[in-house]
Order: structure tokens, then sequence, then C-alpha cells
């Protein structure tokens, strides 16, 4: 319990921001007309590959002589900017044939 | 300094995703905001390989500046070909074949944290929990991929597998609590863990029928949200947080929004019987007969005509007539009749696909009119010209409970004075259930190819 409780107190600032982003997502989409859902679902998907972030800092903190780290991360990575490029660039398709009109 | 630059960077970069997804509620300014956004995750990717650093641990060595900038190139290439190849139709595999990048990323993330978190019991939690999701979001998101390719399009049901997949689902929940428990280092358990929850993800999407499957990739893309946000709680990284959590968020949201539009809880799609109880529920009451009608019977009905709604679904998309339909739409409206397009909230495969397709072949959105709005107007519409769908105009919807998809809102086409369904032949629809409309005596079927019927009747319309 006191683990718990230890644990919200020192991460508090971390738990207000979540809380606060959640609400920030929900707002965001909640107005996004049912024409723009398909392009909305691939740009989150883009988004989320800013887990890409996470693979580029494994590999910074990772020891250099680690070369089973370093392939991991350096799959990680690929898959991540995959995630990131791929989904903008299916995005701003998808989009650009909604500007022509 | 260095540290604030960062900070800064990461600062910029979550308000650019904010405002992008915000602006994408617009149809003018979406692809601006698409442009934000990925101008803040190039800051933020950018910003993360010059300036992190973790004291005692991060360096800069050449091999890994070499790996790091290879990966992004090779990444980069592949993710910019596949997304300027893809077709329009294919758009649902894309989106999920990306999202289980994502979600591999993260389980690849936890993979290699795992030995670092040993010891300190919240770390580990953030850590498994990460690789898990991702995990899960990857492995499903393969096995989606390949129901929407066809290449797997039964669901594959075991016996009493809602069952065995709640037992798996605490079963992984039970050997992850073990492990952070444990406080072990063994990398057999962590390996052994990720195969569980790879398992487990393949498990979670193979009952699911094809007509879900919308449901699921936006699932499992909420998923990788949360995957990428536990890195960010990781790291006490706020870009990543941001990001993770508002994909997290959003995703959720649009799942509920399209289950709503099929009137299915998420629950009985996760849980769900489609198909399973169909077969014995239809055919009882299948009377009537079907009525052809000839291209220029039904040139002479459109021409004639002051109201067209056409109702396009997939099988439009899939014989490639958007371009034809757009065609006759505008010789339609040369000669004095109005067109609309009625577009369901799940037309397509995708909440929005139909929109996007018909987009691709110039059709102003304007004229895109979704269902609340045109079932009001099908009362004084003369002609609907249905184009490859099928349940989203199903009365059983309506009428019969106990069919499937009994409660789905539809388009009420019955009101109109005539109907005209374009269809290849009399087999069902992707729910797999017969459809009383075509038997209704103002419905006419118009057999045929979409493309090559719709041709031929653009070519009789222009002789009269």
């Amino acid at each position: 319990m006191e683990q718990i409780l230890s644990f919200i107190s020192t991460h508090r600032e971390m738990i207000y921001f979540i809380i606060l982003a959640v609400f920030v997502g929900v707002e965001v989409i909640g107005h996004v007309p049912s024409v723009l859902h398909t392009p909305l679902m691939s740009g989150a998907n883009a988004i989320h590959g800013v887990v890409v972030v996470g693979a580029i800092i494994v590999m910074l903190d990772t020891d250099a002589s680690n070369y089973i780290s370093l392939t991991l991360g350096t799959v990680a990575v690929i898959l991540g900017t995959l995630n990131v490029v791929g989904g903008f660039v299916v995005t701003d398709r998808m989009l650009d044939m909604f500007k022509k009109k | 300094m260095i540290q604030y630059i960062l900070e800064i960077a990461y600062l910029i970069a979550s308000i650019t995703f904010i405002i992008g997804l915000k602006m994408m509620s617009n149809p003018k300014k979406a692809r601006q905001g698409n442009l934000i956004a990925a101008v803040g995750m190039t800051i933020a990717i950018i910003g993360t390989i010059f300036l992190y650093s973790k004291e005692g641990l991060t360096s800069r060595d050449n091999i890994k500046m070499i790996l790091i900038f290879g990966g992004i190139a090779a990444g980069t290439i592949i993710g910019w070909l596949t997304a300027k190849k893809v077709q329009m139709t294919k758009m649902p595999e894309l989106v999920s074949m990306f999202n289980g990048m994502g979600g591999a990323c993260a389980a690849l993330i936890g993979l290699m944290e795992f030995h670092h978190s040993v010891g300190q019991t919240s770390t580990m939690i953030t850590v498994l929990a990460g690789m898990i999701i991702g995990s899960v979001s990857f492995s499903g998101s393969i096995i989606a991929y390949l129901k929407l390719n066809g290449a797997m399009a039964k669901p594959i049901r075991l016996p009493k597998y809602n069952i065995i997949n709640t037992i798996v689902m605490f079963a992984l929940f039970a050997f992850a609590a073990f492990v952070v428990a444990s406080g072990t280092d063994s990398s057999t358990l962590l390996y052994l863990l990720f195969a569980a929850a790879l398992f487990y993800g393949i498990l979670f999407v193979i009952p699911i029928g094809g007509a879900d499957m919308p449901v699921v990739i936006s699932l499992l893309n909420s998923f990788t949200g949360l995957a990428a946000a536990f890195g960010g709680f990781l790291y006490d990284n706020k870009v990543m947080l941001t990001g993770g959590i508002l994909v997290g968020s959003a995703g959720t949201l649009l799942t509920i929004v399209m289950c709503k539009a099929m009137n299915r809880s998420l629950f009985s799609v996760i849980f769900g019987s489609f198909g399973s109880t169909a077969a014995a529920a239809d055919g009882a009451d299948v009377a009537g007969s079907i009525k052809d009608i000839s291209t220029t019977d039904v040139a002479v009905l459109m021409n004639y005509s002051k109201r067209v709604v056409i109702v396009p679904g997939y099988g439009l998309a899939v014989a490639q007539a958007q371009h034809i339909i757009h065609e006759l739409e505008l010789l339609l409206e040369e000669r004095g009749v109005e067109v609309k397009y009625a577009i369901h909230p799940v037309a397509g495969r995708m909440p929005g696909h139909m929109n996007v397709l018909l987009a691709e072949s110039n059709v102003d959105y304007g004229k895109m009119v979704e269902m609340d709005e045109i079932n009001s107007e099908f009362e004084q519409t003369d002609v609907v010209l249905v184009v490859g769908a099928n349940d989203v105009v199903n009365p059983a919807a309506k009428t019969d409970p106990s069919s499937p998809i009994y409660g789905m809102p539809i388009l009420d086409v019955e009101k109109a004075k005539h109907i005209i369904v374009n269809k290849r032949s009399m087999s069902a629809g992707y729910a797999g259930i017969e459809n009383l409309l075509f038997y209704n005596p103002k419905t006419s079927m118009f057999f045929g190819d979409a493309k090559k019927a719709l041709t031929a009747l653009v070519a009789e319309l222009k002789t009269m």
C-alpha cells in the first residue's frame, strides 16, 4: 500500500499530465466529421510512431559492444521510422484528394 | 543547457501533435495539420539523436550513429515507397501494417530495457507493460492484415474460444506479475513472456469476423499508442507520452464511434457472435421474387428523374468503379438531375473509407451526405442506385430481431420511389446475410460487374 502511495506521490506530475492528455485527445478528436475518420486513423497511427524516439534512446544508451542490443535497436528504429514516415505520407496522399475540390 | 533545448524541442513537437490532430477536423486544413504533426515529429527525432543524454550512459560512437541513421534511412525509404504505391482500397491493410510496425518497435524497446529495470519494481512494470501491449498490437495487426488481405478470410474459432482467450489473457497477466514479483533477470522468462504476448495477440484477433475488422484495427491503434505512452513514462519523455496518450485516447474514442455506427458494443465485437448464429436465423422468410432491369431501362429512369441518390459500397471500390460513377454523376447533373451520395458510417472497410475512395476520383465532398441527413431525403428521391453495398441497406437491421445486424442504423432506401441495385450475383454481403430489400416490389436488380455495368449505363445515357 505504501509503495503504491509513494509511487503516486513521486509521479504525481506525470499522472496529472496523463489525465489531462487523455482529455485533450478526446476533445481534439470529438469534432472530427466521419468523412475524415480514415485519414484521422492513419494520422494518429503516424503519431504513435513517436515510439521511435524510445528506440533511438535505447540505442544511444546501450553499450557499443553489445551487439544483440545494437541489432534489436536498429530493427526497432527501422520499424518505428516505417510507422512514422509511412503513416504521414499515406495520410498526406489521402488528404490531398480532399483538397482538390 | 543542451538538455533544455531538447525539452523545448519536445514541447514544440507535443504542441504540433495536438494542433495537427485538431486541424484534421476540417477537410480544408486537414492536410496542413498532418504536415505540421510531421514537422513536429522530425524535430523530436532529430532532437533526440543529437541532444539526448543520460549521465554515464549515453555515448555517440560512430557505429551507433551509423546504425541509427541507416535504420532511419531504410525505414523512410520503405515507408515512403509503400505509402506512395498502395491503392486506396488497400488502406485498411496498410494502416494495420504500419500499426503493427509501431507495436513491434515498442515490444523491442521493452525487450532491451528489461535487464536495466531489474531491481526496480515500478520500472519493470512499465517496461513489461509496454512490451506486452506492443507485442499484442504487433501480432494482432499482422492477423488483421492477413484477414483484410483475404489470406485468412474466415474467422477461425476454437471451440469455447471466449473462455480460452480469457484464460490466456489472465495467464499472461499472472505470468507478467510473476516475473515482476520474482525480480528475475532471466532472459528465458522474458522471451517466454514475449512469445506468450504474441500468441495472445493472435488469439485475440483470429475469431473476429471480417465486418468487425475496422473496429479491431482502431483498437489496436490505440494499443500501440498506449505502448508508446509506457515508453514515455519509462524515459520520462514528454513527447512520447503526449503522442502515445493522444493516440490512445483518440483511438479509443474512434473505436467507440465505430461500434456505435454498427450498433455493436465493443464487448460483442471481441467476444462476438457474428456469423455463428446467423446461418440459423435467415432463410426462413425470404419470399417473393426478384426483378431484373436492363441497362436501357435504368438509363431512361435516371434521365427523367429529378433526384438521384447513389449508395456506394465497398463492392464499388473492388470493381474500381469510382471514376465511372463520378462520370455518371456529372452526366446526370448536366441534364438537371440532382445527384448525391449517401455514405453510411461504415461504408467501405473503415469509417470514412468510402469518402476517401470517392474523393480519389474527384467527387466533391459536399455531395457526400451522411446517413442521418440523407435518410430524411429518401422520400423525395426518385431513384436510388445501390452499387456494391448490401448490409448497410438491409431492412433486416430494422425488422428482424434474429438478424445479426439487427439494430444497426441503415440507409432508408426503401422510402425512395425506385431502387436499383447493382450486384454481380445474388450472393450475400460481407456479413453473410440475406437481404430482403432485393425482394421489395420497388427494387430492380441491375446485375453485372459494377464497372462494366456503369460504363454501359453511361454510354446508354449519352445516346439520349
